[in-house]
């Protein structure tokens, strides 16, 4: 009844909303959501939540805009006020493991990662920069106001615009990563409150954050990005995409039973769409289940999806929440997936392209990252963009840069370094290299490691200090150009040249963070090594000193005390002394 | 004001800045040297004798706040299945006849975690005779169990070797289970890597110097595929029984090394909560502090670990870790036929207890101590209780030397003839460089050419490699006492008593500088290179009985105290040996010593043959002064 009553009330507000929204001229809005799930290689469920929002409006003109529907106004005012072309920003709890899992389809980074283009009216672009940071440290209730210059970086070819428009000056660019960022319900919540229905209704009521962080990772981000309104593109729309990844490990939940469904997962099954929302479905990935040899899934639905993804032609069983039928009889869907056989193995893949990054060496002194890039493609090299941003505190040697592949040097067509400055900005390093196939690219560089100024320790100094994860960019060859005897039933007249669209597509990886350990002193000591220090000059080198800089006379023994009394005497009665 | 100051300074630092009361100091000094220097020396082994007395010494306690206060529950069931998985791991490891690889790879990916190999091969300088190897190719096998939502940035490892026969099945079965416990557990916050390794410490070596992609012995190893960020801490666990009666806990790494004494306390204080019978140098803990027997029994586990320390190799695969600042300790399972047995359920649950705590940690092991001696397992004694017994010892050298130095000062005002003063300092510095030159020499050759020379030496005598190495050792060594006469040779003209006063002044401050240097990385080894050094630096001089000096010097020198300290090693262990027996492991010790140093980079014997022997030699150069 509740949610009846809280439906109607809505969808009342929102009539009243169309038309007010109708008569001041404002644009048309759209909101779309959508899950897909993947059951992956190891046996893990990935769920991946996509939440779209696309407003007619014109934030730039001249014209303020104050009234809001879908679009949440708060991310509308930063849009506004800070002159914002472009803004994505992620939130991740964990690694990505791509020899396990394969591509993601948002790639993020572990901790947070924003990156921001500003239109080309804003004059004072760092300024801009440190004043949205603080607001959007506020709106995500994360420590984003601790990017500051010294993380902050202007990636020249890495970040390119993933909307509409032509300006590519990355002055207008700032790129920043925390990787030490911990994220957990405080940041979901405000996540949450940006969807047009909240947590109430449609597929955000899965979002249950007991269930979101017992998983093996989990993400959350932000993007929004201009659009074209139609296929003309005479005009703009703002997109705002919402996405949540999550990976469930099935292993520590299930005891080795291999079963999943939304409750198990999520401890809630669906109801109903998000009234709000055009399109609402859910899509479970069954490429690898063609004849249901596999696993089993139900309810069935008839509804089969094919799609190009990441290179990849998959498969999928759509349910469209929209309609009613889906619920069934039991007016809730709970999607239940049994695998049939029941052990799982869970050897490695072999991605297209991966990449790791470790540090080498021993000691506080010097250290040298390594970072690798795999190419497992049997005949086809690819170029790769690689994005290093290392804080100042490692001082790099860039005369020891290396980059080889398959035992020889590999040089790289383009490098784009930027040197550090202590205390200002980090170490900034792009390359463009080429990888050869099936190969292992190995880039290194030495670097030293700074004493820091005693303040400057965080207050958990001997954990060691963060280097974000490295960027890996690249139009990798499709696995779908790759089968040129196609086994698939395709035209002949389709298959001879690979079609654009499906012959690469763009992938961004990120390696590991790094852990470094800094010379840290001890800080238990202070007061001992005052002490100790002060003691040791004012005994050990100040009699030192005055012994080696003092010359040395013979003087006449100093007279005896009687001889003294017997002088005063003498004084006082006006006689000269003995 | 200034006039004040300096009066001040004048009454602190008036002993030193009056001439005359210098002058009385320094004579004073002069005067009752010899005796202060035998009171030094019996205050020194006092004292260090001292440190193993309950009393005087600290009740351990753990300083990391992250592993003292929260609380784990151990939960660990599956000992029996364990022993199981060890037993099929000992029948692969027979049918395959080494390491069970694809065994290995399967089982731990059945698990559900990350595996990866790592092949390494390595020559020997010379067959190791202890462990029967000469050419060793080997494959370690290691899974990680990642952990949910962290960002691969931190890791433990729990490592098992595989050793040939029958020895540690359990321990790799005990890993085995842990792992697919592990795996079922959500609040792993680090990751966690089962690291099987072959060929023991050489295995260890590769996969260490893999990880950290450094190469300091020229091992040959392919890389590592997968890694979890910087290592927090390591445990070794070696494990032969299915039931055991104790567990020994193993702390001295490479070069005399030790963990951070927080694993230590942990691994105690598990071992209290778990109710198992612990040990350290294989000694049980007594409470019988007051009784003579009791005090014995202290100070006799602390000698071995001082002997331990001393020796500076590894003792057990833990031992590589340190270097690359990995807190790491290895544990023993010992079965002795006591009546209190454990089983492996028990020892799982305590090494769960141990990793879950150390996955608490937000920080490395740094809060406590790094350079400790233990008396016993809830004991220590820390470097500000055991350096003084050291610089008591030092202090002798000083004393000498400042002795010296005033003769040497008072010599040439006999003379009152600035001429012969002169043509008597010209030979003074060559009379000192020439000694110092050539015994550093002999040095030289007893670090390269025993290795550089075993095949001319098998060529033209009937012995083995390894033999052949020791021997050229030993036969360097002794014909490294020849060289009085070898030196006066090249120096022209009669030693003269000033010139063996600078000589040993030169030879006093140098062992001076290189004990303490020695005691500040290890204390151990400085401390028993003192003991015997010290009191022959004090007193030798051209003047005493030559035969029962030479003797005597003999006794001191660096190679009779290794044969006595593995006497004495061998007795503190509960297992005499005779001199026959001692004189076999005496020559095995050594090449122990030189592979040690060219496997894993140990310094012991680059220290001893490089800067000791020479320095030695010094001492035998003035007692032959002519």
């Amino acid at each position: 009844v509740c949610v009846c009553v809280c439906v109607c009330v809505c969808v009342c507000v929102c009539v009243c909303v169309w038309a007010v929204c109708a008569m001041c001229g404002c644009g048309r809005d759209d909101f779309q959501e959508e899950l897909v799930i993947r059951p992956l290689h190891s046996g893990d469920i990935y769920a991946s939540f996509q939440f779209r929002t696309v407003w007619d409006t014109d934030f730039m003109g001249g014209k303020k805009v104050s009234h809001y529907r879908l679009f949440p106004k708060s991310l509308g005012q930063v849009i506004s006020k800070f002159s914002v072309r472009e803004l994505h920003i992620s939130f991740t709890q964990g690694y990505w493991r791509t020899m396990q899992w394969g591509q993601p389809f948002l790639p993020s980074p572990p901790g947070a990662e924003l990156w921001v283009w500003f239109q080309d009216t804003v004059t004072d672009v760092d300024g801009t920069w440190k004043e949205l940071t603080n607001v959007l440290s506020g709106i995500f209730c994360a420590s984003l106001n601790f990017i500051d210059s010294t993380n902050t970086v202007q990636p020249s070819a890495s970040f390119k615009p993933l909307g509409i428009g032509n300006v590519t000056d990355h002055r207008f660019l700032r790129y920043a990563t925390l990787p030490r960022e911990i994220v957990c319900t405080e940041n979901l919540t405000p996540w949450k409150k940006l969807l047009p229905c909240g947590s109430k209704a449609g597929l955000a009521v899965l979002m249950k954050s007991e269930k979101l962080f017992h998983s093996s990772f989990h993400s959350q981000a932000v993007h929004i990005r201009p659009v074209c309104q139609d296929w003309q593109c005479k005009s703009t729309s703002w997109e705002l995409r919402q996405t949540l990844n999550v990976v469930f490990d099935l292993h520590s939940s299930g005891q080795g039973k291999r079963e999943w469904s939304l409750f198990k997962m999520f401890s809630r099954t669906l109801t109903e769409a998000c009234p709000l929302a055009s399109s609402s479905k859910i899509y479970i990935d069954v490429t690898d289940n063609p004849q249901g040899e596999q696993f089993e899934l139900s309810p069935a639905t008839p509804l089969l999806s094919q799609a190009v993804v990441l290179g990849d032609r998959r498969t999928y069983s759509v349910y469209d929440l929209t309609q009613q039928a889906t619920f069934g009889s039991m007016r809730s869907l709970n999607m239940l997936l049994r695998w049939k056989s029941s052990d799982g193995e869970c050897d490695m893949m072999r991605p297209l392209l991966h990449g790791e990054r470790y540090v080498a060496g021993y000691g506080l002194q010097t250290g040298e990252i390594h970072t690798l890039m795999y190419n497992h493609h049997p005949y086809r090299a690819f170029p790769v963009l690689l994005l290093d941003t290392v804080p100042w505190y490692l001082r790099l040697y860039i005369h020891t840069l290396t980059v080889t592949s398959k035992g020889k040097d590999n040089k790289p067509s383009y490098i784009h370094y930027q040197p550090s400055k202590d205390r200002v900005r980090p170490h900034l390093l792009e390359m463009l290299v080429q990888l050869p196939p099936n190969s292992v690219t190995e880039v290194t560089v030495q670097f030293e490691r700074a004493l820091l100024k005693w303040t400057e320790y965080t207050p958990d100094p001997n954990h060691g200090f963060y280097v974000g994860s490295s960027v890996v960019s690249a139009l990798v060859p499709s696995v779908v150009a790759m089968d040129t005897n196609s086994t698939q039933e395709r035209p002949l007249f389709s298959s001879f040249f690979p079609s654009k669209e499906e012959s690469s597509y763009f992938v961004r990886i990120y390696t590991e963070p790094l852990l470094v350990n800094l010379p840290t002193p001890d800080f238990s000591m202070p007061y001992n090594v005052i002490c100790l220090t002060c003691t040791v000059v004012a005994v050990g080198y100040g009699s030192l000193y005055n012994l080696l800089t003092r010359t040395f006379q013979v003087e006449e023994p100093s007279p005896g005390l009687a001889k003294r009394l017997a002088n005063i005497i003498r004084k006082m009665r006006g006689v000269p002394p003995l | 004001m200034k006039v004040q100051g300096l009066t001040i300074q004048e009454n602190n630092m008036g002993l030193l800045s009056d001439p005359n009361r210098r002058r009385a100091l320094i004579s004073m000094l002069t005067r009752l040297n010899a005796p202060i220097c035998v009171v030094c020396y019996m205050a020194g082994v006092a004292w260090f004798m001292g440190l193993a007395f309950e009393p005087f010494t600290l009740r351990t306690y753990m300083s990391e706040n992250a592993m003292g206060s929260t609380m784990v529950e151990e939960r660990f069931p599956a000992g029996e299945r364990a022993l199981a998985t060890g037993r099929e791991f000992a029948a692969h490891k027979k049918k395959v006849g080494g390491m069970p690889v694809d065994w290995l790879v399967k089982t731990m990916q059945s698990q559900g975690l990350e595996v990866f190999t790592q092949r390494f091969s390595r020559t020997l300088p010379f067959p190791d005779e202890n462990k029967e190897r000469y050419v060793v190719e080997g494959t370690n096998v290691y899974g990680i169990l990642r952990a949910p939502r962290a960002p691969r940035t931190e890791a433990l490892v729990l490592s098992a070797p595989c050793s040939p026969g029958n020895n540690n099945n359990q321990a790799v079965g005990l890993l085995l289970g842990l792992s697919q416990y592990f795996r079922n557990q959500i609040y792993w916050a680090k990751d966690i890597i089962f690291l099987v390794n072959e060929h023991d410490l050489i295995g260890m070596q590769a996969w260490l110097e893999g990880y950290h992609h450094t190469n300091t012995t020229g091992m040959d190893w392919s890389p590592l595929q997968g890694r979890g960020g910087s290592i927090q801490a390591a445990l070794s666990l070696e494990l032969s029984s299915d039931v055991i009666t104790s567990l020994d806990l193993v702390l001295e790494g490479l070069n005399g090394q030790l963990p951070n004494l927080d694993l230590a306390n942990l691994f105690y204080a598990f071992c209290q909560k778990i109710g198992v019978l612990c040990t350290i140098q294989g000694k049980l803990q007594r409470d019988d502090w007051d009784t003579a027997s009791g005090y014995s029994h202290a100070v006799q586990t602390m000698m071995l670990m001082v002997l331990k320390q001393a020796s500076g190799r590894p003792w057990g695969d833990h031992g590589l870790f340190l270097r690359y600042h990995i807190e790491a300790a290895s544990i023993k399972g010992i079965n002795s036929f006591r009546q209190y047995k454990t089983d492996a359920t028990t020892i799982g649950r305590l090494l769960e207890g141990m990793f879950r705590k150390l996955n608490n940690l937000l920080e490395r092991l740094h809060q406590s101590y790094f350079f400790y001696l233990m008396p016993s397992l809830s004991r220590f004694v820390s470097i500000g209780y055991y350096m003084p017994a050291f610089g008591l010892l030092a202090v002798i050298l000083l004393l000498r030397a400042l002795d010296l130095w005033v003769q040497l000062s008072a010599l040439p005002s006999r003379t009152e003839d600035g001429i012969a003063d002169i043509e008597q300092s010209g030979p003074g510095v060559l009379s000192v460089l020439t000694p110092l030159v050539i015994s550093h020499l002999t040095g030289v050759a007893l670090y390269t050419l025993p290795i550089r020379s075993q095949e001319m030496a098998v060529e033209h005598f009937p012995v083995f490699e390894t033999e052949a190495v020791v021997l050229t050792a030993i036969a360097i060594y002794t014909a490294g006492l020849a060289l009085p006469h070898n030196t006066h040779r090249l120096v022209s003209g009669e030693g003269t008593e000033q010139g063996w006063r600078v000589l040993k002044l030169v030879a006093v401050l140098y062992l001076a500088v290189l004990l303490g240097c020695t005691a500040l990385i290890n204390f151990s080894l400085g401390f028993i290179l003192a003991l015997t050094l010290v009191p022959l630096a004090a007193f030798i001089t051209p003047h005493v009985p030559k035969l029962l000096s030479a003797l005597f010097m003999v006794l001191l020198s660096p190679g009779c105290t290794l044969f006595f300290s593995i006497f004495f090693f061998q007795e503190l262990q509960e297992t005499p040996v005779n001199l026959q027996e001692g004189w076999v492991l005496f020559l095995s010790v050594i090449s122990q010593g030189i592979l040690d140093h060219s496997l894993y980079g140990s310094l012991v014997y680059p220290l001893v043959a490089l800067l000791v022997y020479p320095c030695w030699l010094l001492f035998w150069n003035i007692l032959f002064w002519k």
